[in-house]
């Protein structure tokens, strides 16, 4: 019970310093006033525009009153629009979710089996093929990728739409140039957890009574590589929201992850605001639930002497 | 020679790539056709040599009239720069963080790895964008430094995870009953032996710096014209995929063969040193 509430405590003061973090350093942006208006502007306007948007109280005060907004999803007025920040941001979310979850669907699907394909001939040409390829996939970035295909399959063959939201088949591209890297990193972690098990003694107990390749495979390893895998998902997570917002700025997706470019590309830090912590959280909420399930799974994680699993070393 | 032998093929190329790639970037002005600033209107998108253009551009022209294979270079020398100092700061600020934590403990150790946890939950290029909004305008010394601070709490987490276990050894204990200050014990006994793990992780950071680069510099938010990195070129050319598709392919193809190169030899680095 104590190592639940120590994760939840250090999830909630994950979000504090998140919260700090893109408070202070959206508000070290200058004064937005003078920004929106030039050198030109008369002071009543400005004056009048500090007083609306609140800039005229100390820092600190601004910053109670933004904690405030957040907990009614208030982020405040988009400078370019003079619309609700959460309002532009929440009507762009199920277009970016439309691409994350597939992609993460994709990824799983093709990079689990690939690795342990790879991990069941290791050494083999299959095997090395598979990792020479994810360190390909991982390389390459994803806005270069997505402009490769939509030059190969829009320009050149003229198959799928270039860009933006037309059909199903505006899916493809984008989905592909997401799932493609998470799935080669799937793969890899897949492969060297599956490596990792099949050396275990338990392995070597299992060939000696006679059981087949297979059903080690099947009831004895692949229960363990489940552990690791949550704590991969949660942090492709990460990585997924990262490719869509580069991904959706390459085909002109209308999501939330374009927004974010425009509004950083514009200033807008209501907007820049609101997008970060909402990735930002539902991060510390994904890494979270892994740390939970992976206790919950494994209760010798709870033991809070051992030390924690290594987890940003999966991501490479 | 028989070491040259024994390299896997793949590495070897990629030895030659990077070997390559770093002649561009230190001779990119004497190995440039042309000054990259000239602009000239009535020669726009010229095709490279291998689609029937003339030697005089051989990688074509750009939207401006600009020799493309001089922006290249250029590009090269800048996205490998900022690569360098990005990856090279990272690991002197991340690893000397690392130590910090480790030597001195308690509330120090805490507070950097609350930091460490947050860096490692928040997905980088979202935190890299945060400080981007927060520039009044863009500047090339602030990017800089952004680059820098990407990827710093792998070293930290490395150079912290060394320190603590050197702590427990004898040649260390001795060290602190002798009186050596922690600044001689940390450079003269713990470093060279964090070095190699350092270096393989420099070695991975290195193509995801420039990745970082290249994709906030493609997305206009990186690298301002007129000054130019890979990214940059392959940004201006995406709206000319259709009719002068050489502009950004010509700057993606180098990302690639560089990014997949570097990322071969990190990986080949890796598995030398921890052999799974």
């Amino acid at each position: 019970m104590s190592w639940v509430v120590l994760r939840l405590g250090r999830a909630l003061l994950t979000l504090l310093l998140l919260i700090a973090f893109t408070f202070f350093t959206l508000a070290m942006n200058g004064d937005p006033a003078a920004a929106k208006f030039g050198p030109d502007i008369d002071p009543e306007t400005l004056e009048a525009f500090r007083e609306k948007w609140g800039l005229n109280y100390p820092l600190w005060k601004q910053f109670l009153i933004y904690l405030d907004g957040i907990w009614r999803l208030d982020f405040g007025l988009s400078f370019r629009t003079g619309r609700q920040a959460w309002e532009l941001v929440s009507a762009r979310l199920p277009a970016t979710l439309a691409l994350m979850l597939p992609t993460m669907f994709f990824s799983i699907a093709l990079g689990v089996p690939l690795g342990i394909y790879a991990a069941a001939h290791r050494g083999g040409r299959a095997d090395r093929l598979t990792i020479i390829a994810a360190v390909i996939a991982l390389a390459i970035p994803a806005f270069l990728l997505g402009l490769l295909l939509m030059y190969v399959f829009s320009v050149w063959l003229g198959w799928l739409p270039p860009s933006g939201w037309v059909g199903w088949s505006s899916f493809l591209m984008p989905v592909a140039t997401m799932a493609v890297s998470t799935a080669s990193v799937y793969a890899r972690f897949t492969r060297s957890a599956m490596v990792e098990v099949m050396s275990h003694p338990m392995i070597e107990t299992a060939e000696a009574s006679g059981l087949s390749r297979r059903l080690i495979r099947r009831v004895h390893a692949l229960p363990n590589i489940a552990l690791p895998l949550i704590t991969i998902t949660a942090l492709e997570f990460g990585n997924i929201i990262t490719y869509a917002v580069v991904t959706e700025s390459v085909f002109a997706w209308p999501g939330a992850g374009r927004l974010l470019i425009e509004s950083v590309a514009g200033r807008d830090y209501a907007v820049v605001q609101a997008i970060i912590l909402l990735t930002g959280s539902t991060m510390i909420l994904a890494n979270l639930l892994a740390d939970l399930a992976y206790g919950w799974v494994d209760p010798r994680i709870k033991d809070a002497r051992r030390p924690r699993p290594h987890r940003k070393e999966a991501r490479a | 020679m028989s070491l040259l032998r024994q390299l896997p093929p793949l590495i070897l190329a990629s030895f030659v790539v990077v070997a390559v790639l770093l002649v561009c970037a230190l001779f990119a002005g004497p190995l440039s056709p042309h000054d990259i600033a000239q602009v000239d209107l009535r020669n726009r998108f010229q095709p490279p040599v291998l689609l029937g253009g003339s030697w005089t551009n051989p990688l074509g022209t750009d939207s401006l009239g600009r020799d493309l294979l001089s922006l290249v270079l250029r590009g090269i020398q800048v996205s490998m720069t900022i690569a360098a100092i990005g990856t090279i700061g990272g690991a002197v600020l991340g690893a000397t963080l690392g130590f910090v934590a480790a030597w001195i403990g308690g509330w120090v150790d805490n507070a950097i790895g609350v930091l460490i946890d947050f860096q490692a939950t928040i997905p980088n290029l979202i935190l890299a964008l945060a400080l981007l909004a927060a520039l009044p305008q863009a500047s090339f010394t602030l990017f800089v430094l952004i680059m820098i601070v990407y990827g710093w709490e792998q070293y930290a987490r490395l150079a912290r995870a060394i320190a603590l276990s050197a702590k427990a050894q004898p040649y260390v204990q001795a060290q602190m009953i002798l009186g050596a200050s922690a600044a001689r014990i940390i450079t003269r006994s713990i470093l060279p032996n964090a070095m190699a793990v350092l270096l393989v992780n420099m070695s991975i950071n290195f193509p995801k710096t420039i990745l970082v680069e290249s994709t906030l510099s493609f997305l206009g938010i990186g690298i301002q014209p007129p000054d130019t990195s890979l990214g940059v070129l392959i940004g201006q050319g995406r709206d000319q995929l259709y009719n002068a598709p050489w502009v950004a392919l010509a700057p993606g193809f180098v990302i690639l063969i560089a990014t997949v190169s570097i990322s071969l030899l990190g990986d080949w680095a890796r598995d030398l040193v921890d052999k799974d």
